[in-house]
């Protein structure tokens, strides 16, 4: 088959060019331009663009530099600065996945003639009996990353290949110092890429927009203190808040920015009994069938969280509502949520979590 | 080898070139400051092909200064007049970024193109007479052909303008691009400054050539042995200075016959591409652009994936700039002359040179319309 290859510049994309090589495919590698403003940690900048390119020197196939930096602007970078005035804590990287990997790169790719589309993420893409196409977890539980990937859909599974899904991260940089590829022992990219280890998110966010002063009150209403960002607050937060310590741990329970207030309370006040989802994807449109009759799953709600158990209730074909089968720690609205089969072993959908409905709250 | 079509990113070399300076990569090694006989021989080499160059480009060999490159000679105008006179630049928004990035370092003016690239003379004009005593423009920069859309300045109206308005300016011409289509003799009497590259017209990569008239002075970038008559230091580039020489002089006497035959060429090359494709724009009139230069925009396509699928047939061609990771950008050349983003997406620059043959004209025809049609599906 003829592979296009999204080559990042770490070690798991140059293994997985090395793995479609092996296996006897046609392989070009590709690196996109994402971001061309200042960042020093993420992907693609132009040491990591020279990485990828020097190992696919080394692996003697093309690559090739895609410019997408304005859609990356506008899918990623733009709806992340607006998330935070909207109170929301959003996951560019899931962004970027959505829209660029598997949407405009694999778009591009099908134009040019490619028959796939593969990048380096730990997942694996299997067909079950009934000829379903799977998103299962990587081989290696600690680096799995089936959730941030959680949105491809049949037409886009059957499009994508993840070489190194199969293997360990252990394995996958034995097997670059095996092939002597010069990324075997690079760090992994841990941060968001456009944003720099010197500035953080505030400086990003403040270059971009005005932050709101806002009051922190407590459950019952009273004045609590003040800060001077409510879009740097997310819920479950403890710090920065400027309160005083002693007493029970305070955490940030609600975020009211309509009416420019942090809600605190203690950790109890955190946990609720569902949550809301809404933009749900479907791995197969049968799932939601089947989830009608049985509907135990479990549920991911960051990248490396843990699966809980839950049953889903369908709202309509592009939201659902989990109900969570002990009490959980609110979701911050924006995050993604996944669901996973009983055995937690593929994914079955995945959405963007709510604020909080009338109905969701602890009853 | 493929089809190449890409002579203005880089022309292969004049085997002429290779001949005449492959002695001086080989035994005729001294260095040409040195006292000696063997250094002596070194220099007399270097003082023929100075004059030489002179006479290719119609000013004295006390005025011609070997570089680097063309980005060195469009650096030490710009940088070198300003540090020099203090005052400012003043450029058009079409410039290679060479030029233009120098400008907007030293916090000059832009002034606007037209909707073929070349300078906006009533915008020129427009600057120079607003400058004021306090932030006099000590140099002008205008480049004598787009390196993108190969359009060709009027530069004798440019230099009109310009001794009218600011006869105490200095006048740069990037003329880079102009060195292969354009008796260099009809420009050099009409600036002050001048910049060209070696790798443009046939001699090797890492060589330039400026012009400094005399009794014009810049502050020199490069401070050191006092080479070039203080105006560049450091050890002469003995072997490149022989074939940038030997390659101007085989493109200037070739050149008209040159000009004839690569314009059947890009004429051809172009009605055949238009012929075969709706929605394609020719975006400069053949009579104001150099012969090398074919430009076209392609409707409904990005030029990246164009470009992909020309490489995948072995026809190699090239876009707008590419930034230091090896991306794209879009071209700022298409925006200041107001190209819309839906024609500039799918840019495409074809740039034959003294190399270029029917059979190349024919095989590129045949990729660009097969990749455009594969595209538009």
């Amino acid at each position: 088959m003829k592979v296009l290859v999204a080559m990042s510049g770490g070690v798991d994309s140059s293994v997985a060019a090395a793995e479609l090589q092996a296996a006897g495919h046609e392989v070009v590698g590709v690196t996109m331009r994402l971001w061309g403003g200042e960042s020093d940690t993420g992907c693609c900048s132009v040491s990591d663009v020279d990485d990828a390119r020097r190992v696919a020197q080394q692996l003697g196939i093309d690559h090739l530099v895609f410019n997408f930096s304005d859609d990356f602007n506008e899918h990623v970078v733009a709806p992340y600065v607006q998330a935070h005035v909207d109170g929301l804590t959003p996951n560019p990287c899931i962004e970027c996945n959505r829209h660029l990997k598997f949407d405009r790169l694999s778009e591009r790719a099908r134009l040019l003639g490619f028959d796939a589309v593969a990048t380096g993420h730990h997942a694996r893409i299997e067909r079950d009996d009934e000829g379903v196409m799977r998103l299962a977890r990587g081989a290696d539980d600690a680096k799995d990353q089936s959730y941030v990937v959680h949105m491809l859909d049949q037409a886009e599974l059957a499009y994508t290949m993840f070489p190194v899904g199969h293997l360990t991260k252990a394995q996958v940089r034995e097997r670059a110092i095996e092939l002597g590829l010069r990324t075997a022992t690079k760090p992994d990219s841990q941060d968001v890429c456009f944003i720099s280890k010197t500035g953080g998110r505030e400086t990003f966010l403040g270059n971009r927009i005005p932050f709101r002063k806002a009051v922190v009150v407590n459950e019952d209403g009273t004045p609590a203190g003040k800060i001077d960002a409510l879009e740097l607050v997310t819920i479950g937060q403890r710090k920065g808040l400027g309160i005083p310590g002693g007493g029970p741990k305070q955490y940030v329970v609600e975020v009211d920015t309509p009416n420019a207030r942090v809600v605190i309370g203690e950790e109890g006040s955190l946990y609720r009994q569902s949550v809301d989802v809404d933009q749900v994807i479907w791995s197969d449109a049968g799932d939601a069938e089947r989830l009608k009759v049985t509907n135990d799953v479990l549920v991911q709600s960051s990248a490396h969280g843990a699966a809980i158990p839950a049953t889903v209730e369908i709202l309509t074909p592009r939201s659902l509502r989990i109900h969570w089968s002990e009490p959980q720690r609110r979701i911050a609205p924006g995050q993604s949520i996944v669901l996973y089969n009983t055995i937690n072993s593929f994914v079955l959908a995945g959405g963007i979590a709510c604020p909080d409905s009338a109905k969701a709250s602890l009853q | 080898m493929g089809t190449y079509l890409d002579h203005a990113a880089s022309t292969p070399m004049r085997a002429e070139a290779i001949e005449a300076m492959t002695p001086y990569l080989d035994h005729m090694y001294a260095n040409p400051s040195g006292s000696h006989r063997f250094a002596r021989e070194a220099r007399k080499a270097i003082d023929e092909a100075r004059d030489l160059v002179a006479a290719t480009l119609g000013c004295n060999p006390g005025e011609v200064v070997f570089t680097s490159g063309g980005t060195e000679g469009d650096n030490a105008a710009i940088l070198g007049a300003v540090r020099r006179l203090g005052g400012t630049a003043v450029c058009p928004a079409a410039e290679h970024h060479a030029v233009l990035h120098c400008v907007e370092h030293v916090g000059g003016v832009i002034v606007r193109v037209n909707n073929v690239g070349t300078v906006d003379l009533e915008d020129l004009q427009r600057v120079l007479e607003e400058a004021t005593e306090e932030q006099p423009i000590t140099v002008v920069s205008v480049m004598a052909v787009n390196n993108e859309v190969g359009s060709i300045t009027p530069m004798r109206e440019v230099a009109r303008i310009v001794r009218k308005y600011a006869p105490q300016a200095l006048l740069h011409t990037d003329a880079v691009q102009a060195a292969c289509w354009v008796d260099m003799r009809e420009i050099t009497p009409l600036v002050d400054v001048l910049a060209l590259s070696a790798h443009k017209f046939g001699g090797p990569k890492g060589m330039g050539v400026m012009v400094i008239k005399a009794g014009k002075h810049l502050e020199p970038l490069i401070l050191g042995g006092g080479q070039e008559r203080d105006r560049r230091s450091g050890t002469h580039n003995v072997a490149g200075i022989i074939a940038t020489a030997k390659a101007l002089e085989v493109t200037d006497a070739t050149r008209q016959e040159e000009i004839v035959r690569v314009r059947q060429l890009r004429d051809r090359l172009v009605d055949e591409i238009t012929q075969a494709l709706d929605g394609v724009l020719e975006t400069v009139p053949r009579e104001q652009r150099v012969p090398g230069v074919a430009h076209v925009c392609f409707s409904g396509l990005e030029n990246e994936a164009l470009l992909f699928l020309l490489d995948q047939a072995d026809v190699y061609a090239s876009a707008a700039s590419a930034c230091a990771s090896g991306a794209m950008e879009p071209s700022h050349v298409l925006e200041a002359m107001g190209i819309e983003r839906s024609w500039s997406n799918g840019a495409l620059r074809l740039s034959l040179g003294h190399t270029t043959t029917e059979h190349d004209i024919d095989t590129a025809v045949a990729a660009i319309v097969s990749a455009v049609n594969q595209l538009r599906r």
